[in-house]
């Protein structure tokens, strides 16, 4: 008897919940703005990424809305914390589509956070783009493109590209080592893409080796790699096994520059591998605050004054651009109409943004700049940007 | 002579291996111990090398101390942890069937690990490189300073734990509770105690193989004792376990091993080797290089 009560409140608490919503409707298609859903990592394990990326995010609209907004409409942000976690993900994406109405959902950061919210998206047909979110099957999955999901970051291959380009280009190396994590598809993915642009070009790979995280010593694989005399180590791992890995080779008298990933990218590395060792090293990233382009010198600056003098972090700078490749798919779209904006946001060419300009591929991800990083004395300088060919 | 020539890769492989076995063998040790006088593998044994270099990373960087009185902190604090452990996990089960308290062991093991991850976060902590950061290049043979003081170390505790298992009086109730405990207690020695001293012994040798092996890749992170943990397991049945010479020449053999496969053969087959190893000694020779076969007591 008591579990029939439950399920008569239940049904009735539902049927009163759509009523509810149902009125929702009426009052957010008559208002006179432009609302954009948020659903992020606000807390949790992944808060660093969201948090970042709602600044970011929060910047861009500040100043649209004081240049008039879009389409004369004013934009509005209703953003909902998913606490890192797949289900409230979900939750929060259901909730910003059946209630507030929003015409696009931007994020999560994190790439299980948005494998989570894709299928409702699909089936209310509102398009999410993903700031930060790198795994491939975001955008496509089982070699089909997603039709309402798109990013606003470069996926991991795409580096292995950048890579190879700077290793030919820049460095002008006739053969390379590789070392490459066997236990990560991040690391394996980008040196397939390496492997397979230098054979292009006609640089060999002397040495192929492979280590796994949590390995501590790789002294036996750098002797060996030592003794084929490459004019360059490619590590594409993180930052925990890279840091022993370029003091142990620079302790055996490798000297040679040593290059890798975004992986790269965390304090630990100077400290663990120390500062002197680190020189003649480099790595990919999205986007570097010392960049002196104009644009860039401008973000940099506006997001200071915005933020206390803090300094925009990667996943701020990505979500700032991904902000306005929303705007502009809304501006060309004509109307909040979210099928309208998932047309717009695909066919996105050439569009100048602050690191650069982006334009969609038919995965749905972008094709843009990469800038290398290079450590001087244990800090990171800007050594170059590469554009996509 | 060209420093890339095969020998000179040989010798330096070498050199790499006895320097990575030595490790190997500093944990071995204190499995080995536990295992000869209680017959327990204590699967918590690398865990507790984790502690340890926690500890000692601690006493370092926020109590300022230096490293070998960190160390010291480090050796005793673990023993007393080893010696809760033993009391809370293993002591319950004493006369429960040997595979439970080995559920028990891994029980432990997991608990620190994962404990770990949500007391300091699975980040790795930089560990300041307290061993110096020296290298001798012998005519192209490359020698680290720490790896000389690890490997030194390992050498000193092996001597001095053989001295006190061989000659002291603890030792020599030590060999006798691992003899026949019932009979040992007859005898007036209460066997309860002659365990804790054990795991006391050989909790203190996995906290300074965790500080030093800190101080040496200064990196240090609450699943570091996992692999280094089982490789040592390897070396110790390698060597025969119970044994203490045989975990030194078991860590050896295995960190030889290991750099002769990836750098002449191949990386990726490092640790397949490393287990085909356990694999096959457990099969030809069960009781290690320097054991001898004994039937089970009944």
């Amino acid at each position: 008897m008591k579990s029939k009560k439950l399920i008569c409140l239940v049904a009735v608490v539902a049927m009163l919940t759509s009523l509810l919503s149902g009125c929702g409707q009426q009052s957010a298609n008559d208002s006179n703005v432009i609302k954009i859903g948020v659903n992020m990592e606000m807390t949790g394990g992944a808060a660093t990424y969201g948090t970042a990326a709602v600044d970011g995010l929060k910047l861009a609209v500040k100043e649209v809305n004081a240049k008039g907004g879009i389409n004369g409409k004013k934009v509005e942000l209703v953003i909902v914390d998913n606490k890192s976690d797949a289900a409230e993900s979900t939750n929060a994406i259901t909730k910003l589509i059946t209630d507030d109405k929003v015409c696009a959902v931007f994020g999560p950061a994190t790439t299980s956070a948005v494998l989570a919210e894709i299928q409702v998206s699909e089936d209310n047909k509102v398009p999410i783009l993903a700031p930060l979110a790198t795994g491939a099957i975001v955008t496509v999955d089982k070699g089909a493109v997603r039709p309402f999901a798109f990013r606003a970051c470069f996926i991991d291959p795409f580096q292995g590209k950048v890579l190879a380009e700077f290793l030919k280009k820049d460095l002008a190396v006739k053969n390379v080592a590789m070392l490459v994590d066997n236990s990560s598809d991040y690391s394996k993915g980008i040196a397939a893409v390496i492997t397979e642009d230098l054979a292009k070009s006609g640089v060999t790979v002397v040495a192929n080796e492979a280590y796994l995280q949590k390995d501590q010593d790789f002294k036996a694989t750098l002797t060996k790699i030592k003794a084929k005399n490459p004019q360059a180590l490619v590590v594409p791992g993180y930052a925990e096994e890279a840091a022993k890995i370029v003091k142990q080779a620079r302790e055996l008298g490798i000297t040679c520059p040593i290059v890798g990933a975004d992986g790269w990218d965390s304090p630990i590395l100077v400290e663990v591998a120390g500062a002197k060792n680190m020189n003649n090293t480099y790595f990919t990233n999205h986007y570097s605050s010392q960049d002196p382009d104009p644009a860039v010198r401008k973000f940099v600056e506006d997001f200071k004054a915005e933020y206390n003098g803090k300094e925009p972090s990667f996943a701020a700078a990505i979500s700032y651009d991904g902000a306005y490749l929303l705007f502009d798919a809304i501006k060309r779209a004509g109307s909040a109409d979210p099928e309208k904006i998932t047309a717009a946001l695909a066919n996105t060419k050439d569009l100048q943004l602050m690191m650069g300009k982006l334009s969609m591929d038919a995965n749905h991800n972008p094709l843009k700049s990469a800038v290398i990083i290079e450590y001087k004395d244990g800090k990171q300088s800007m050594k170059t940007k590469i554009q996509p060919n | 002579m060209e420093s890339n020539s095969i020998v000179m890769q040989i010798v330096q492989q070498c050199v790499n291996g006895i320097m990575l076995g030595s490790i190997y063998a500093l944990l071995a040790l204190g499995y080995t111990m536990v295992y000869g006088i209680i017959r327990l593998i204590n699967f918590a044994h690398g865990d507790i090398f984790m502690v340890g270099a926690y500890v000692c990373f601690f006493a370092i960087t926020t109590f300022h101390l230096p490293f070998f009185a960190a160390l010291i902190v480090a050796m005793i604090l673990s023993a007393a942890l080893g010696v809760l452990i033993e009391k809370i996990a293993y002591k319950p089960l004493r006369n429960a069937p040997r595979i439970a308290v080995l559920i028990s062991a891994i029980g432990v093991s997991l608990l620190l690990e994962y404990g770990g991850v949500a007391l300091l976060t699975a980040q790795p902590r930089f560990f300041p490189p307290a061993l110096g950061e020296v290298i001798f290049d012998i005519g192209g043979i490359i020698i680290n300073g720490p790896q000389i003081i690890i490997l030194a170390v390992s050498v000193v505790l092996m001597i001095a734990l053989t001295y006190v298992i061989k000659f002291t009086t603890v030792g020599k109730a030590m060999r006798a509770v691992s003899f026949d405990a019932e009979a040992a207690s007859l005898m007036g020695i209460n066997p309860n105690r002659i365990i804790s001293a054990t795991f006391a012994i050989g909790s203190a040798l996995a906290a300074a193989a965790g500080g030093l092996i800190g101080a040496y890749y200064n990196s240090i992170d609450p699943l570091m004792g996992v692999m280094p943990g089982i490789k040592a397991f390897v070396a110790a049945v390698l060597g025969g376990i119970g044994i203490m010479p045989g975990a030194m020449l078991g860590g050896v053999i295995l960190g030889v091993v290991e750099s002769f496969v990836s750098g002449f053969w191949s990386s990726t087959y490092r640790d397949v080797v490393a287990f085909a190893i356990l694999i096959i000694i457990l099969i030809v020779k069960p009781a290690g290089l320097l054991g001898k076969y004994r039937g089970e007591k009944v």
